[in-house]
């Protein structure tokens, strides 16, 4: 039985639960689903800006959406806000040293977000062994594929990239090797 | 739900409402006693039971949290412990415990488990020791357990399981893709995979749905109430016996006693922080292999001054945790593991030490995916796979589906040097002394994990997965779930904190009944935890009766 033809109507059958305990958390889904990313609250536009462009090298944007259109700015924004703001003097360390960097490889240069793609590219080399890349990194991945009420994963790219999908309910077969017939 | 004061003496005071102490305060309450139970965590409902990976994987909403209840690490006693940034001892911190968000293996121990020193001798610089009790003493407990709880399984699928009186109440979880793969590839390998024992039911049972497959299983609470965790079984019927209290958010800091060495009560901090004594006949403490210890040494007082049921030196000793490598294979087709519960398949053919390996050990193997989307994207590519940028992002793309592991659920040696003491210096949110782990693994439990690994990747081969790696990283310095130990139980008061009903050696009304008691490691604990606290409940409630405790 595919998965769509479990009706809500037959998991209440399924599942004895209130009524209003699933329409609860139905809406607490919806809600996290349709969540806006808010204004910058932490960061400046000009750090935003610059941040953004390294993550958009991080998940970069091809035929797919990349950490940009997810909106992964926010979601870091927003942790720095609130459950990683002791984060928040790394971010300016490492910024600070990614600038300089920047300056040493491309003595021109006026901002990361400015670079041409293969020169941002050449920049993430010389810091991803840096303890700065590494958070940068975790945050723009959890941005990315957490759940869109951080702010990130705008539209679930994240999800729909990689084949995932949030529900309450599957059911087998699951997977290519449990629907092949049983030898 | 009934509520006590605390200057009411209740015949029992439960610390502890996880795995073991749900069933204490359910049995307790049904057979006529008034029952307290102290929870340090708050009271979620299903409803709290989101799918968020952030929330419940990262930030902590249902464990232990680093920055609340710090712990340090060593290896040894000779180097100073230090602060660590991840935790080394994770468990489930809200009524329920560990049994809301684990994974929810139920494996019964073998009849061997019971007598592992007199069948394979001591082992050097081990504590290795027989039970001081059988399977046939806990048989009927596991029964109930499985029973009661709801788990599923087939019965006699595992040639290696030890007999048992009843078959499973209910039929194993649909097979997933990675329970295909691994049993095809362990059979031509000529081994014996089986449906692995879950508590999670593959049908409505007792007034509870089935499993629907949401996925979010492992790290999270069941919204459907199909696992059967304590806050989704015992502990409801505990509080509709119209004796037994649950207090959320109250954290014991002290066990009190008398000038006769009798546990009075116990002394916690409400949600507002505020001090409140507890008054109890009895004290019964669940608070798990790492919590116990800890509260116990936090409990001196001049007649206990090593801390209490402490006279031998030995609470807090003999640490056990999970041991066993993961092993990961890529597949040609979507396996889709992210849906269902984690793990379908499970072998037990190098369950049993074989003393032709030279080395004491031995463990399961089971085929599961414990990843979720962006624990997937951090870390569940192949080693020299790339770390960011336009590859990097194709094939989290195309392995996410694809992936999955083979993990070792393997023997853990007692050994008194691995302990939880307090520590001198840290202290945690609540002013107490933080948890000081100081824990090694032996050279038996490296090589014993180091030959499992290998019979992991022969079935990835067999399987013939696209590519095959492995993660060996230092289990000694990485989070565990599996806490055990730390008050063994035994019949010798010198060699054991409590007895074979879980009696304080040196307290008459102290009964410890969680995973501290365990003699050796489990590799699934919870399912022994819990028939130990079934068959410690029918004593106690008996020598309640007749006035004994
Ligand atoms: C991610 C994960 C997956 C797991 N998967 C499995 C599995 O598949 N199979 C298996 O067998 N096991 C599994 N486990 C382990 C399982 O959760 C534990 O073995 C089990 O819960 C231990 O039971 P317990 O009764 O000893 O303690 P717990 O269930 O940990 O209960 C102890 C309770 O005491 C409370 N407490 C502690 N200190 C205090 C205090 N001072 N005051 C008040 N309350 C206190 C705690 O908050 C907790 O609720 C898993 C664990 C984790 C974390
Ligand atoms: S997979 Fe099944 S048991 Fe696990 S949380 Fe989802 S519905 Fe509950």
């Amino acid at each position: 039985m595919p998965d769509e033809l479990i009706s809500r109507r037959q998991w209440f059958a399924l599942v004895p639960m209130s009524a209003a305990v699933l329409a609860a958390q139905q809406h607490a889904h919806d809600i996290m689903r349709a969540a806006k990313p808010a204004a910058l609250t932490v960061l400046s536009s000009e750090e935003a800006q610059e941040i953004e462009a390294i993550t958009s090298q991080i998940i970069p944007t091809d035929d797919s959406p990349g950490a940009r259109e997810a909106g992964v700015i926010h979601f870091i924004d927003r942790a720095l806000a609130t459950f990683d703001s002791d984060k928040r003097a790394l971010y300016t360390e490492g910024m600070k040293q990614t600038e300089a960097t920047r300056l040493e490889l491309f003595p021109n240069s006026k901002s990361i977000a400015a670079l041409q793609p293969a020169e941002q590219i050449r920049l993430l080399e010389a810091i991803d062994k840096t303890e700065f890349f590494d958070l940068l990194r975790t945050h723009t991945i959890l941005g990315f594929f957490g759940n869109p009420s951080y702010g990130g994963n705008r539209d679930l790219v994240g999800w729909k990239l990689i084949g995932f999908e949030d529900r309450f309910q599957f059911s087998p077969p699951f997977g290519y090797y449990d629907a092949e017939p049983r030898q | 739900m009934k509520q006590f004061k605390p200057s009411e003496e209740v015949d029992f005071l439960v610390i502890g409402a996880g795995a073991a102490g749900g069933i204490m305060a359910k049995e307790l309450s049904s057979a006529g006693f008034s029952v307290v139970v102290l929870e340090q965590g708050p009271y979620l409902r299903e409803k709290d039971f989101e799918h968020d990976e952030i929330k419940f994987t990262r930030l902590d909403a249902m464990t232990n949290n680093m920055k609340r209840q710090p712990q340090t690490l060593r290896k040894s006693g000779a180097e100073p412990a230090k602060l660590q940034g991840q935790k080394f001892l994770q468990y489930g911190r809200q009524v329920g415990g560990g049994s809301v968000h684990f994974t929810a293996n139920y494996w019964r121990l073998w009849e061997s488990d019971f007598q592992q020193k007199s069948r394979h001798g001591s082992v050097a610089g081990a504590t290795l020791a027989d039970w001081p009790i059988t399977y046939a003493d806990l048989e009927p407990y596991y029964t109930k357990g499985e029973e009661e709880l709801g788990v599923s399984g087939l019965a006699g699928a595992n040639p290696f399981e030890s007999w048992r009186s009843k078959p499973y109440p209910l039929p194993p979880l649909p097979v997933k893709s990675s329970g295909v793969i691994f049993e095809r590839a362990t059979k031509q390998l000529g081994l014996h995979p089986f449906p692995a024992p879950m508590a999670i039911l593959s049908e409505p049972y007792r007034g509870r749905g089935a499993c629907l497959h949401c996925g979010f299983c492992e790290t999270f609470g069941c919204e459907v109430r199909a696992k059967s965790s304590t806050l989704a079984t015992v502990i409801p019927m505990a509080e509709k016996t119209g004796r037994c209290e649950i207090r959320p958010d109250s954290c014991t800091r002290k066990i009190e006693v008398d000038t006769n060495g009798r546990v009075t009560g116990a002394v916690y901090f409400d949600a507002n922080r505020r001090e409140v004594f507890q008054k109890a006949k009895a004290l019964i403490l669940c608070a798990n292999g790492s919590e116990t210890p800890r509260l116990l040494l936090m409990s001196k007082s001049s007649r206990f001054p090593q801390g209490l049921a402490n006279s031998n030196g030995l609470v807090g000793k003999n640490l056990m945790v999970d041991a066993g490598y993961e092993a990961f294979g890529l597949f040609e087709h979507p396996l889709n593991e992210f849906k269902s519960v984690q793990t379908t398949r499970a072998i037990h053919d190098f369950y049993e030490p074989d003393p032709k390996h030279g080395y004491y050990g031995g463990g399961g193997i089971d085929a599961r995916f414990d990843f979720y989307p962006a624990s997937f994207a951090l870390s569940g590519l192949p080693k020299d796979a790339p770390r960011w940028g336009a590859e990097w992002k194709a094939m989290v793309a195309r392995n996410f589906t694809r992936t999955l592991t083979l993990l070792a659920h393997a023997t853990c040696l007692p050994q008194e040097k691995n302990s939880i003491t307090l520590d001198p210096d840290v202290k945690d949110a609540w002013g107490l002394p933080a948890t000081r782990v100081t824990f090694d693994f032996h050279p038996d439990d490296r090589s014993n994990m180091k030959f499992l690994l290998e019979r992991q990747i022969e079935i990835l081969e067999a399987a013939k997965a696209q590519k095959i790696w492995t993660d060996t990283a230092d289990l000694a310095l990485l989070p565990h779930n599996h806490l055990m130990g730390t008050c063994r139980m035994g019949n010798d008061p010198k060699t054991s904190v409590v007895d074979r009903y879980h009696r304080a050696h040196d307290v008459p009304n102290l009964f410890m009944v969680d995973g501290s008691s365990l003699v050796t490691a489990c590799c699934q604990p919870t399912c022994t935890i819990q028939a130990l606290a079934y068959r410690a409940a029918d004593h106690i409630a008996g020598e309640a009766r007749k006035a004994a405790i």
